[in-house]
């Protein structure tokens, strides 16, 4: 199968830096796909690379099988939702949605239907009269993404589509666009910074540092085992554990990670450790207890005892949960 | 006593009264001329009024080549003005180059210099390279200053203007074209304009770059100093500084009005 987009050792260097470097990357055709990095890492001129805002200095991308090289962004099947939405502001909701249609000389009644259409899509129905200064940062999100869909993109890439909504609304938007896409049926490329957002939507996500990419899998693989420490400290959420701590707790010399829902609070045996404090999450709680001199979180589920600051608790896992991985940071 | 913060005392209020006045009143006191019945002297008060000027101007030749020309070249030089200023606006602040701030302050010189050092420069100019003096010559003179004023006003409003919103337009399939009509061109349109009327408006009365500039031909204003001279039909002259005091002032204003409400359109979206 022919992949949606494909980069094939690109580069894309500003003088000595190098933002994008010797990346390899295939995205596969109705794939809901994450780029994860933090700030500088590259993943947003990937994006960049992707729409033609930027042409590679080394290498190659295909856009369905398609080279891309030198095909300005106009003639690209590939549609953006901007970071800061980038709305015309002076144009009606029902113009901006229609732009894209109207340079393209679709008559009037037409687009204008088409943009109606898109705008019950992202459901703003009746709000094409407005002008975009009169919408919330939401509502202004939603239009962005009808601009977009209405040209119907065989993808779509969204830069940090979610970071300037709040936390309520950003959890509604991440269900809407995951049910968006897989009723579209389209290639959705995302780049974000935020860990969370980028396992819990995508199919694939790829982690970016230094203008490579660390690491690309599932969410379930990211997370479960992550290649090195970086992956493994930026996704977070796993304890990260120093080749020391680990040979004194009774595991090999290298460096590991080992998730929090995989330790257990046991009564005989095990690591000792000193509860520091714990967090009640709802329908688990989050205990920080200090063992070997790492701070490691455990999860504990609901209904079991949560040891008090300063007690003594032992910690036992099984082996087979403890993931080795590159020490890279 | 808060209210009391705000009311200036009598004296204050009869001396900015009197500012303004003295400000004002001479411009009135041209208006006043325009239709006494007294014509080889300025004589107050005026010992009759008449609306014969009016139709004396209209009768003459002189006054109508002068306005032509001013009109024409006012026109012509906030032509190239906008043309030549929207271009090095745009490309100060969209694009990142060697230089730029040094093109931006060359770009302001004109306007900082006193006219008759970039009146006696331009003269040299023209004589080294045998220009002869034209209607052409003026313009050019008088488009150094009107670029300024363009390209003060289109930079201003470029830095407003989100630079996302060129590339979704691109990126909707909107050309090069496509994007300047549909979305630059409006976001700057009032900054444009306001910057097109003030250029219109320093064309306008400009007196002594076209000093230096001009050959035979008389502007306007240039008319109206040799006019002065003359002791004969004097209240023609205010006839005439009656409509060009109309003629710079409502452009003027609607450019102020213009602008004043520019702050929505450019934003962005954020």
């Amino acid at each position: 199968m022919t992949p949606a987009v494909e980069f094939i050792h690109t580069s894309r260097h500003f003088g000595a830096v190098r933002a994008v470097d010797d990346v390899n990357l295939a995205v596969k055709p109705g794939e809901f796909f994450a780029m994860l990095g933090p700030s500088g890492s590259g993943k947003t001129t990937c994006l960049r690379l992707i729409a033609g805002f930027e042409q590679p200095t080394g290498g190659e991308i295909k856009i369905f099988g398609e080279p891309a090289g030198g095909v300005p962004p106009y003639r690209r099947n590939v549609n953006t939702v901007f970071q800061d939405y980038a709305l015309f502001p002076h144009m009606s909701i029902l113009d901006n949605v229609a732009y894209g249609l109207m340079v393209k000389g679709v008559d009037r009644q037409t687009r204008y239907r088409e943009a109606e259409k898109a705008l019950e899509l992202v459901k703003l129905p009746g709000y094409g009269s407005r002008k975009p200064g009169q919408l919330s940062g939401g509502q202004r999100q939603r239009v962005a993404l009808a601009r977009a869909l209405v040209n119907k993109p065989r993808v779509l890439l969204l830069d940090e589509p979610l970071g300037a909504l709040d936390l309520k609304l950003r959890e509604q938007m991440q269900e809407e666009l995951k049910t968006l896409q897989r009723s579209l049926g389209i290639t959705f490329i995302f780049v974000t910074h935020d860990q969370g957002e980028a396992l819990s939507m995508a199919d694939r996500v790829a982690v970016f540092n230094n203008g490579k990419i660390v690491q690309a899998g599932t969410p379930e693989e990211i997370y479960k085992r992550p290649q090195s420490r970086f992956v493994a400290d930026f996704v977070g959420s796993s304890n990260v554990i120093s080749p020391e701590a680990m040979q004194r707790m009774g595991g090999k010399a290298e460096w590991a990670s080992l998730r929090p829902e995989a330790i257990r609070l046991v009564a005989e045996g095990g690591v000792p450790a000193q509860t520091l404090v714990s967090n009640f999450l709802g329908s688990t709680t989050r205990l920080s207890v200090e063992a070997e001199g790492v701070r490691l979180h455990v999860m504990l589920p609901a209904g079991e005892r949560v040891p008090e600051p300063g007690e003594t608790v032992r910690l036992g896992w099984n082996p087979a949960d403890v993931h080795y991985m590159d020490g890279a940071a | 006593m808060r209210s009391d913060r705000h009311t200036a005392s009598p004296a204050l209020k009869i001396a900015a009264i009197g500012g303004l006045l003295f400000l004002h009143l001479p411009i009135l006191l041209i208006f006043a001329y325009a239709f006494t019945t007294e014509e080889k002297s300025y004589q107050w008060p005026p010992p009759g009024f008449t609306l014969k000027w009016f139709g004396v101007a209209w009768e003459r030749p002189d006054v109508w080549q002068a306005l032509t020309l001013s009109l024409k070249v006012g026109a012509i030089a906030t032509a190239i003005a906008l043309v030549l200023g929207t271009l090095a606006a745009a490309a100060v602040s969209r694009s990142k180059f060697f230089g730029r701030e040094a093109i931006s302050l060359l770009v302001i010189l004109p306007i900082a210099l006193p006219g008759i050092i970039t009146g006696i420069a331009l003269r040299s100019a023209f004589s080294i390279l045998d220009i002869p003096f034209s209607m052409w010559t003026i313009i050019l003179g008088h488009a150094t200053f009107c670029v300024v004023v363009v390209y003060n006003n289109a930079v201003a409003r470029f830095r407003r203007t989100s630079g996302s919103l060129i590339e979704a337009s691109y990126d909707l399939g909107a050309d090069g074209f496509q994007t300047f009509r549909h979305v630059i061109l409006p976001n700057i349109a009032t900054a444009l304009l306001a910057g097109g009327m003030l250029a219109f408006a320093l064309s306008f009365d400009e007196v002594i770059v076209t000093t230096f500039t001009g050959g035979q031909q008389s502007t306007l204003p240039i008319w109206m100093l040799e006019e002065l001279i003359r002791p004969r039909q004097r209240p023609v002259t205010n006839v005439v500084a009656m409509i060009v005091v109309l003629a710079t002032f409502l452009p003027i204003l609607a450019a102020y009005y213009l602008t004043r409400d520019g702050d929505q359109i450019a934003g962005g979206g954020k």
